[in-house]
């Protein structure tokens, strides 16, 4: 099926626009970010909280990985067979009523939704949490267009009243506290109880009272989509509110936009990803509701029923045969939340509607390294691998990101012929992983960095590109003694080995 | 060029690999060896979890247990296809007759409108499959459940489920489950934890969910 030969087509990739472009490189909005306490405490809490509740219920199951490795292998098949699932997809949908139009790019898929909109002669929508409307910035579009959208999950609603932007893909107001999202409301919701205490329920129930009649009244919705599925044309909405229901079921006009890559072949494969996905997420064991729909039913829910589907740069990032399976992503945050350098600086900071570690490699995919800063993105991380740990779908982000720091090497090389430092630091770092031998060489040299660290054990400050990353942080001296030389003197020949333990650190491959 | 075009052509063009397809390992659990009691145990157990109200009653006990649960309420909406002798034991025994409490059917015929839904206290309707290990009850838009808009605008959602409904993992009911159907899968009450993390049940959706399952 994948075995397409296929003349005359363009060569070069399409690039994706919209929200995902950094305004500034990652470092200097990292180090702004640092400055937040209240962002990182918040973010620490969720984080931690979130992770131990997946990990809680991820160990619930005897067949996680067995889950996952079927997870992993959909979604590649699903990115081999593309072609053919899009159009399986599309007459499966198209015969029960739906109508489905393509959109290039951001912009072409707000002016599809817009004229849309026109054509019911509405000037309001209401809208379910959807990353890629953020991602192509469908409400500052349909603004300025005079067409009101009305977030309605209720930390996008506290984003929108206080006209600021979603910091966690799943938790959006992570970075407010419950007294300022209070104050929000008192300012900003038209009709509003005085007395409204901080209480999370009695904040919930003024969200309540003041989308109501909104989704009462609604003629439009616009939503995205978890999953398509190819063989029954099928779209799926998953959340916890009801807000999702309720958009989804109530209003005349129903626009759905939704990323190529969110297909899976078939029905079944829907036993996975709805395994896979709320545990990841919310750490839940399924979360309160999820909408299926196929087209229209005659009866039930809107009859004029829409899907945009949306390349954006998705073509780009598939063109990647290294970095492709950054679209087998379904989204959860699982990786964010595991991730050190995002817990830090928080979603601000990537620039993009996609954060953290998924960010750092869907946004420069989507949009070419070239693009203006973010090809920092993929320097932001510590590459511990803690995200493909977590990644249900078994996105090996830690590899991609390695693949894309070369390609923003190489970019960079090609214009300036003298390397530059990041160059001979990659360089550097390829030599001294590349065999034990040399690691070892290098080890050497601690004792001479503890001197450089002076009485305090602390190096404040490391000289060239590296001295971006101490602008921030402090780094504790190495020790006096590598691992490796600890090891090597500890397990001398017949030393006890540590039970359990079959490969010895030396073992790497020379 | 349409845009559909242009897509394609891309797509095929970033697949000029010809990527190989994987074969899909489906070794994860596909069906269970769970009695029925330790399925109908383990659903209590999820249902609890996510605050929902949870009544055994035996088969021929549902109309009595429905009109204790509905005591109090002035009004509920059932779907045309609800087992009529569920609603034996109400004193308006399922006519759409404004006795206490009113039972409006919603039907085909004539479906309530939003406004209608806005005011009855109560929804009552069956399911077509519940998955234990996960908590969640499905309706996928049967005469005995109704249109999607029934179960959700009232505040209360009171659900009737037989026990040989219960299967133990998701792919036993996915196999059950007709995709082209409007479907709607409940885990649990309406709830957030979008401020502070701190779960809050009952947003948008039913505040209330009971669930009475036929033994
Ligand atoms: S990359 Fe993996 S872990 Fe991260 S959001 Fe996507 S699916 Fe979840």
């Amino acid at each position: 099926m994948s075995s397409n030969t296929f003349l005359g087509m363009p060569s070069l990739p399409v690039f994706g626009h919209g929200n995902l472009n950094a305004t500034e490189a990652f470092p200097k909005a990292a180090h702004r970010e640092l400055g937040n306490e209240q962002l990182r405490a918040n973010l620490g809490h969720a984080t931690h909280t979130i992770r131990d509740k997946r990990l809680k219920v991820v160990a619930e199951l005897p067949d996680w990985e067995d889950m996952r490795n079927a997870g992993a292998a959909i979604k590649d098949a699903t990115m081999a067979n593309l072609p053919a699932l899009l159009e399986q997809f599309e007459a499966n949908f198209t015969a029960r009523g739906g109508v489905i139009h393509w959109a290039r790019d951001a912009q072409e898929a707000n002016e599809i939704v817009t004229a849309l909109i026109r054509e019911t002669g509405e000037t309001e929508v209401v809208k379910v949490k959807s990353m890629a409307t953020q991602e192509i910035g469908l409400n500052e579009y349909l603004e300025e267009q005079g067409i009101a959208a009305y977030e309605t999950d209720l930390a996008e609603l506290i984003v929108q009243l206080d006209h600021d932007k979603p910091s966690h893909i799943l938790v959006p107001a992570i970075h407010k506290n419950r007294s300022q999202v209070r104050e929000i409301f008192l300012r900003e919701m038209p009709v509003v109880d005085p007395n409204l205490t901080d209480e999370p329920a009695k904040l919930a129930e003024a969200a309540r009272k003041h989308l109501r009649k909104k989704f009462l009244s609604a003629k439009v919705a616009v939503s995205g989509a978890n999953f398509g599925l190819a063989d029954t044309g099928t779209l799926t909405v998953v959340e916890s509110e009801g807000n999702g229901r309720m958009c989804l079921t109530l209003p005349e006009t129903l626009i759905t936009v939704m990323g190529i890559e969110k297909l899976l072949p078939t029905w079944e494969d829907l036993e996975v990803f709805m395994q896979l996905l709320p545990r990841s997420s919310t750490g839940e064991r399924m979360n309160p509701y999820t909408s299926l729909w196929t087209g229209v039913t005659p009866g039930d829910g809107p009859q004029n029923v829409h899907l945009v589907m949306l390349d954006n740069g998705r073509t780009a990032a598939l063109a990647d045969e290294m970095g492709r399976t950054a679209l087998n992503c379904i989204r959860c945050s699982a990786c964010m939340n595991v991730c050190p350098v995002y817990e830090r600086t928080g979603g601000h900071a990537y620039g993009s509607t996609y954060p953290g570690p998924i960010g750092a490699i869907l946004s420069p995919l989507l949009t070419g390294i070239k693009s203006e800063e973010n090809n920092s993105l993929p320097y932001a991380s510590s590459l511990c691998g803690a995200c493909y740990d977590a990644c249900p779908v078994k996105i090996n982000i830690p590899e991609i990101l390695v693949h894309l720091r070369g390609e923003d090497v190489d970019s960079k090389r090609a214009k300036v012929k003298v390397p530059t430092q990041m160059d001979l630091m990659m360089k550097g770092a390829e030599w001294a992983f590349a065999k034990g031998s040399h690691l070892s060489l290098l080890e050497k040299g601690l004792p001479l960095g503890t001197l450089a660290a002076g009485r305090d054990k602390v190096i404040k400050k490391l000289p060239g590109i590296a001295g971006g990353w101490t602008q921030s942080r402090d780094i504790p001296a190495p020790p006096t003694q590598s691992f490796r030389q600890w090891w090597a003197k500890e397990h001398k020949p017949g030393a006890a080995v540590v039970p359990g333990s079959t490969n010895s650190p030396e073992g790497e491959q020379a | 060029m349409s845009a559909r075009e242009d897509i394609m052509n891309r797509i095929k063009s970033a697949l000029r690999d010809a990527p190989a397809t994987p074969v899909v390992p489906r070794e994860y659990r596909r069906s269970s060896d769970m009695t029925a009691e330790q399925r109908l145990e383990q659903l209590v157990d999820r249902l609890v979890d996510y605050k929902a109200n949870v009544f055994l009653t035996p088969a021929g006990d549902a109309p009595a247990k429905l009109a204790e649960l509905l005591t109090g309420s002035t009004s509920i909406v059932v779907p045309h296809g609800l087992p009529e002798s569920w609603l034996a034991a109400l004193p308006s025994a399922g006519k759409d007759d404004g006795g206490t409490p009113a039972v409006h059917v919603d039907s085909p015929e004539r479906r309530l409108t939003t406004a209608e839904l806005d005011a009855v206290d109560a929804v009552v309707t069956a399911a077509a499959v519940a998955v234990s290990e996960t908590g969640t009850i499905m309706l996928d838009g049967g005469g005995d459940q109704g249109r999607r808009i029934i179960s959700l605008v009232p505040d209360r959602h009171i659900c009737i489920l037989n026990v040989d409904q219960i299967v133990e993992v998701l792919p036993e009911a996915i196999a059950r489950l007709e995709a082209s159907r409007p479907q709607t899968w409940i885990s649990g009450p309406s709830a957030t934890s979008d401020i502070e993390l701190e779960r809050v049940e009952g947003v948008h959706g039913p505040r209330t969910l009971d669930v009475i399952i036929l033994t």
